[in-house]
């Protein structure tokens, strides 16, 4: 339960991080974001790729405790042996004998988070051996003394500024370290001696091989390869999920891993090592003889649980497991991109995936402090190499978690207003945001007294104290006449029952009671090329309690809604949505909340309504009867973005004659309610700012255009960001013809 | 493979900032020689009618050569021509070690030994890793933006250079 004080909290953390990490986690994430999206244009069938990849870790998964059981004889017949470890004191505790036997006195590391995971550089530093992180990233935060705040990035959240000061600060050195070649120039060098000394190799793997024994380790500095090859001792420390059957089954990860992370055709560095590897033993003690004998080389393969098993058992979490680790979920995301994963991470695991690592690792409270950062806009899902739904697994904890607390205090205040299906544990600020719908129609039935109402200081300021509603942003405003009322108070069109085709048009709860003339525009440009349009009763999607991740009710309502347009549907009508939230609820998550027969009927239908109006020009329709002429600066929505829709709505907005630039920001950072919260305003007008930058900024593309935008959150952020108007594309491209009212 | 496939390598070698030479096997020593910066240390090639032992690459590999050699000298056991990848065998002679610790990379590869892409690279690989062989994909030189910006030569060599042995 979250109550004032951990909300004030939560801001004061995030603020905090926006100011001393923002801008290195902003310039280095985007620009890892922006060569992905290259390396991915270039680099022939991405996604094909991707689906090959996920159905290799969909069946080595399923294979999993047969592939332990091979891995485990086959690296024993190699000389080498393996470990499975059930926990994190477990692994540690068979490193440090490892280390004991090995009369180690200091260990060398490539980075690794399952390391991070199992906290070995603490467990050994406490039985007095030293560790030295050898990648660059990890070698600062461990200057530092600070925690990775990035999957594959450790040190990201540091500019080459701060590294340098603290450099010179901690080592001293005779000439002052500048440059970033400077840097790596002594980075290298201390930790080379550290190599050339260490007595045990502890590196990660990204993935191991059970038919031969072998371990795959991706990397670009060379330090992984050092760190197998010149101590005698090697040991990987890898989850047990990293097994895939065979070398056969890398291929497409090859391909993906270092596009995915950051944007390299290839990584630098694939090793295949089959271990005890046949390379000669290296002793720097003795440094004119020839090279040593491989024979004494000697290897462990720990293969971490530490809840991995039971994830696998997880209908919803177990798709974490085939998480190559790449980063490209955080490096996609506004919120990650603004304040890292300080912020929007656990302890060990950051980014969008975090919540399902954290959640199985350390159990379901440990992602408290940042499940609700994922706002479930999706721009995660296209980037992940093996296609894992991360707003989806964000959406499951976040209703467990709903689950697991007490009825809070003030619930009793949204109670009577709530007819969600969700326990009564659920925050009180989820709650009203997962019931958006029903607010809306109690606000405009009640408006104009409702907006008088809601703009009220007193009445602003008790929503932000016990409702966690910023009083800093504006609310909708309700309008008294209803999109239905409306629709009603209509005499049928000449053309009525003539038409080319039949839609029925939902309306949600935006467009029925909030933004109704983009719903007017909607039907009027429906029929005006040629469409015969009904309108569906206002019954709300279940993307407002799914976002708050509240299941149940998000089911109800899509059963709801699927049960009002199956008349339309069943007498041949296309479904026509305005708001692209819901057609994505439609396609996708209706996947996870109905039967298949009715998702994917209701899915096959239904269109985003400027994909529609595309689809009616592509046969036939008459673009000259839009409305053209405009100079616009679109934002696409996020979803609609993910569901590759928006590119229809540039096609239209251009046949109708407007000149159009679009903006190329993952979110606009409202994210339906995510902005309203009072924890998160902040972070979401700082998310914001890229926006207006591109629109309104040095950028320039925006200059002296018409803003539109298709989502109505995405509307009510750039109203907030300054914009005037910001109508939905459908209402430019609308026919001026008078109202057949 | 054809003398197409041997463009399309160079030029994927080209595009991972690998220059390459291309000789015959009996130009091999007399390129080497053009090329190496010294110290230089070196593992024997195992490719017919070529070999170290005249030129200015010291055999055997010892612990003060991997540290103080400019150069190392190995045998690329195949390349990959879609990405301009080397193949590099761990093997008893040190290929491992001295691809790795000089500043500079030369690898010797025959133009025969070049698979079109990694899914053939993997093909050939699954053989060697039953066989308790072990590899590195090398692509280019090492690199890292972890210091604020993209360096190139942190723990593996800064520079790379392939010799394509055409008559083998």
């Amino acid at each position: 339960m979250r109550d004032e004080s951990t909300r004030a909290a939560t801001a004061a953390h995030i603020r905090d991080l926006l100011e001393t990490e923002g801008d290195a986690v902003h310039k280095n994430t985007t620009h890892l974001n922006r060569v992905r999206y290259e390396a991915n244009a270039a680099g022939g069938d991405i996604d094909a790729l991707r689906s090959e990849a996920r159905a290799i870790k969909e069946e080595a998964i399923e294979r999993l405790p047969e592939l332990v059981e091979r891995v485990r004889e086959r690296v024993a017949a190699n000389g080498g042996r393996v470990y499975v470890a059930d926990d994190a004191a477990d692994a540690n505790d068979y490193i440090e004998r490892v280390c004991a036997d090995a009369d180690a006195d200091s260990v060398v590391k490539s980075k690794s988070m399952t390391t991070e995971e199992i906290g070995v550089n603490d467990a050994l530093e406490a039985a007095g051996i030293d560790v030295h992180e050898t990648d660059l990233g990890e070698f600062v935060v461990q200057v530092a003394d600070e925690s990775p705040s990035h999957l594959v990035g450790p040190a990201i959240h540091k500019s080459r500024a701060e590294i340098t000061a603290l450099f010179n600060d901690v080592f001293d050195p005779d000439v002052p370290l500048e440059t970033a070649e400077d840097l790596t120039r002594f980075a290298r060098d201390h930790v080379g001696e550290r190599i050339e000394r260490a007595d045990v190799g502890v590196t990660g793997a990204n993935f191991v091989l059970a038919e031969s024994g072998s371990i795959a380790l991706v990397t670009n500095e060379g330090n992984a390869r050092k760190c197998a090859v010149t101590p005698d001792t090697h040991v990987a420390v890898a989850g047990v999920e990293k097994l895939l059957p065979s070398a056969a089954d890398l291929p497409p990860f090859a391909e993906l891993i270092a596009k995915a992370a950051g944007g390299q055709d290839v990584a630098t560095y694939l090793s295949l090592l089959t271990p005890p590897v046949d390379s000669p033993t290296i002793d720097f003690d003795a440094p004119d003889e020839p090279l040593g004998d491989a024979d004494d080389r000697t290897f462990h393969l720990v293969l971490v649980d530490n809840g991995r098993l039971d994830m696998r058992e997880d209908d919803d979490l177990r798709e974490t497991l085939y998480c190559i680790r790449c980063g490209a979920c955080g490096n996609s995301c506004a919120n990650f991109q603004h304040v890292g994963g300080h912020a929007f991470g656990g302890e060990t695991y950051t980014g969008g995936i975090a919540t399902g690592w954290e959640a199985g690792i350390r159990g379901e409270a440990a992602t408290d402090d940042f499940n609700d950062l994922c706002t479930g806009c999706s721009r995660c899902v296209d980037a992940c190499p093996v296609e894992i739904d991360i707003p989806w697994i964000n959406t499951v904890v976040r209703d467990r978690r709903n689950r697991g607390h007490d009825p809070g205090t003030f619930d009793h205040l949204v109670e009577g207003l709530t007819p969600d299906d969700d326990p009564g544990g659920v925050d009180v600020q989820k709650r009203l945001f997962g019931n958006f719908g029903t607010l809306a129609r109690l606000g405009s039935a009640s408006a104009p007294l409702s907006n008088w109402l809601a703009d009220r200081a007193p009445v602003r300021a008790a929503m932000d104290r016990w409702l966690g509603v910023d009083r800093r942003r504006d609310l909708p405003s309700f309008e008294r006449e209803t999109l239905r009322d409306w629709f009603a108070a209509r005499d049928p069109l000449p053309s009525a029952g003539r038409a080319d085709r039949d839609a029925v048009l939902y309306p949600d709860a935006y467009t029925n009671y909030v933004l109704t003339g983009r719903g007017k525009a909607a039907v009027r440009t429906l029929e005006a090329l040629g469409v015969d349009v009904t309108l569906a009763p206002c019954h709300e999607s279940g993307r407002a309690p799914l976002s708050q991740g509240m299941i149940e009710t998000a089911r109800t309502q899509a059963e709801r809604v699927s049960d009002a347009l199956a008349p339309a549907l069943d007498a041949g009508r296309d479904v026509v949505v305005v708001e692209p939230s819901d057609i994505a609820m439609f396609r996708n998550e209706y996947a996870r909340l109905l039967d298949d027969a009715t998702h994917e009927r209701l899915a096959a239908n239904s269109y985003e309504s400027m994909e529609y109006v595309y689809g009616l020009l592509e046969n036939g329709a008459d673009a000259d009867a839009l409305t053209g002429g405009g100079d616009v600066a679109y934002h696409g929505h996020c979803q609609q973005r993910t569901l590759g829709l928006a590119g229809y709505t540039e096609a239209v907005l251009r046949r109708a004659g407007h000149d159009v630039v679009t903006s190329d920001v993952e979110c606009c950072g409202m994210a339906g309610s995510f902005g309203y919260k009072s924890e998160y305003y902040e972070l979401s007008m700082d998310v914001g700012a890229d926006l207006r930058e591109q629109f309104a900024g040095d950028d320039g593309r925006g200059t002296d255009r018409r803003v539109a935008a298709s989502g109505a959150s995405c509307h009510e952020q750039l109203l907030a960001l300054a914009f005037d108007g910001v109508p939905h594309p459908i209402e430019l491209v609308v026919p001026d013809t008078p109202d057949a009212r | 493979m054809t003398v197409r496939d041997l463009r399309r390598f160079e030029s994927s070698l080209d595009a991972a900032g690998v220059a390459a030479t291309r000789v015959d096997a009996a130009d091999v020593a007399d390129a080497l020689d053009r090329l190496v910066e010294t110290p230089a240390v070196g593992v024997p090639l195992g490719i017919d009618g070529v070999s170290l032992d005249e030129t200015v690459v010291d055999l055997p590999p010892t612990p003060r050569l991997l540290k103080t050699a400019r150069t190392g000298v190995t045998p690329v056991a195949a390349g990959v021509v879609e990405h301009g990848t080397f193949v590099l065998r761990s093997d008893a002679d040190g290929t491992e070690p001295v691809s790795l610790y000089p500043p500079t990379h030369v690898g010797v590869l025959r133009a025969s030994d070049l698979h079109a892409d990694f899914t053939a690279a993997f093909d050939r690989l699954d053989g060697t890793l039953a066989e308790g062989g072990s590899a590195i994909l090398a692509t280019g030189a090492s690199a890292t933006a972890d210091m604020g910006e993209l360096v190139h030569g942190v723990h593996g060599p800064r520079t790379v250079h392939a010799v394509i042995v055409e008559d083998r």
